[in-house]
């Protein structure tokens, strides 16, 4: 169940941070590469010659790809500890369909707002839209897990870190149409696991200042 | 208590044809309710509200949307019979990242080469691409499952009903580049009734495409 623990990580990307956090929800050692996406090196065109892409967890030398399924295998191995998704099969399926609803939106939406071209006002419109379905589906619960971090909590807290970007390169306040979501973003940051595995906003920002060019800002 | 299971179908989806498989393999007595995608019923608004797409799942009154994730979520419920995901992590994290990239892929590209626009030579280049990464996943194994079908025959057999339409909107031929998979396409008919129960005939389905670019106005 131990053994070597490899994570192939960039930084900023959300999807590389939703490995680190269910890593460091289950307390799991493990040796982070950072990957230079620009010039992407043997190590990981051999762990991912599908997609070619970060995150990718090398367990005892076995590669596992996509945040997603990376997460759910972690849940799996490590099952005694901190359980991410339900064992109940229905509330299960609700859990994926909601990463799944994270999974066809956010990026996309994000990345259209953040490359500021004429269809950045249209996206801001349905990421406020999508974010508020989502405070509709947290509801009173404190986490979309419930009463801890669970699978929805980690498929979508990545995207936090990218806000105040989303909200600097679009002039609008997420804070202001989804207060509830914000303040569950709050709720997960407080939480020593969540801010060990997530950049600050900031940070995220400066990088995208840095590296506008490379992100397809035109 | 008796199960209530109800699927909201149409028949030439694809994705509704993974959960007929599904239901089929596992033995599940179920209602199909077929949708009209131009004029959807209050019952599938109302049971998919977010996506507001086919298939549906409804046991006992509970729905569950998304192709894969009604099969996983069959898998689970119905554990008794024909497994569809291995058990160990492992093998189940590879039998989940082909189903998800069937599902990146597959329809996007299908769709491409019926519509038959100007990125139709690109699609039928990425089919064949795509088929042939398949076709490397399979190996020697009868089925992507192993010696029984599992989550990625499921997830990709309803496609190949789908060949014979490509075929013929772009004037080329699957088998020629992808033998080994149209081999384990018949292979799954052929063993599975459940599959066979499920695929309409190729020629249906092309009739339906024909249809279909009319209404669209792209024939």
């Amino acid at each position: 169940m131990a053994g070597e623990v490899v994570l192939l990580d960039f930084w900023a990307s959300p999807f590389a941070m939703r490995a680190k956090l269910a890593l460091s929800e289950k307390g799991i050692a493990y040796e982070c590469k950072e990957q230079d996406l620009l010039n992407k090196g043997p190590l990981l065109l051999q762990a991912n010659p599908v997609h070619k892409k970060i995150p990718v967890l090398i367990h005892n030398g076995r590669s596992i790809c996509e945040s997603l399924i990376i997460v759910r295998y972690i849940d799996e191995v490590w099952s005694h500890v901190s359980p991410l998704l339900p064992s109940d099969p229905y509330r299960r399926s609700q859990a994926l369909f909601w990463a799944d609803y994270v999974e066809k939106n956010i990026y996309d939406l994000g990345k259209r707002i953040y490359v500021v071209q004429e269809d950045q006002a249209e996206a801001k419109e349905k990421l406020i839209q999508c974010l508020k379905t989502l405070e509709t589906e947290l509801g009173d619960k404190l986490y979309f897990g419930g009463d801890g971090i669970g699978f929805v909590d980690v498929a979508l807290l990545p995207f936090s870190t990218w806000f105040q970007t989303y909200e600097t390169s679009g002039n609008f306040s997420i804070q202001e149409s989804c207060p509830k979501l914000v303040a569950w973003v709050e709720r997960c940051r407080e939480k020593p696991s969540v801010s060990e595995a997530l950049p600050h906003p900031q940070k995220i920002y400066d990088f995208y200042l840095l590296f506008k060019e490379a992100l397809g800002v035109k | 208590m008796e199960d209530e299971v109800v699927l909201l179908d149409f028949w030439p989806s694809s994705f509704a044809m993974r959960v007929k498989i599904a239901l089929g393999e596992k033995g599940i007595k179920y209602e199909c309710k077929q949708e009209d995608l131009f004029n959807k019923s209050p019952l599938l608004l109302q049971m998919n509200p977010i996506h507001q797409k086919i298939p549906v799942l409804i046991h006992n009154g509970n729905p569950i949307s998304e192709s894969l994730i009604i099969l996983q979520y069959i898998d689970k419920v119905w554990n008794h019979k024909s497994p569809l995901l291995p058990s160990d992590p492992y093998r189940r994290s590879q039998s989940v990242f082909w189903a998800d990239y069937i599902d990146k892929k597959m329809y996007g590209i299908v769709r491409r080469i019926w519509m038959g626009k100007e990125d139709q030579e690109e699609a039928k280049e990425e089919l064949m691409q795509c088929l042939k990464t398949l076709e490397g996943e399979l190996g020697d194994k009868l089925y992507f499952g192993g010696e029984s079908i599992g989550l990625v025959d499921v997830a990709l057999v309803p496609f190949t009903t789908w060949f014979y339409t490509c075929e013929r909107c772009g004037d080329f031929s699957i088998e020629a580049g992808c033998p080994k998979l149209v081999a384990w396409a018949k292979r799954c008919k052929e063993n599975y009734q459940s599959v066979s129960d499920a695929l309409p005939h190729p020629h249906q389905i092309y009739d339906y495409v024909l249809q279909l670019k009319k209404k669209l106005e792209l024939a």
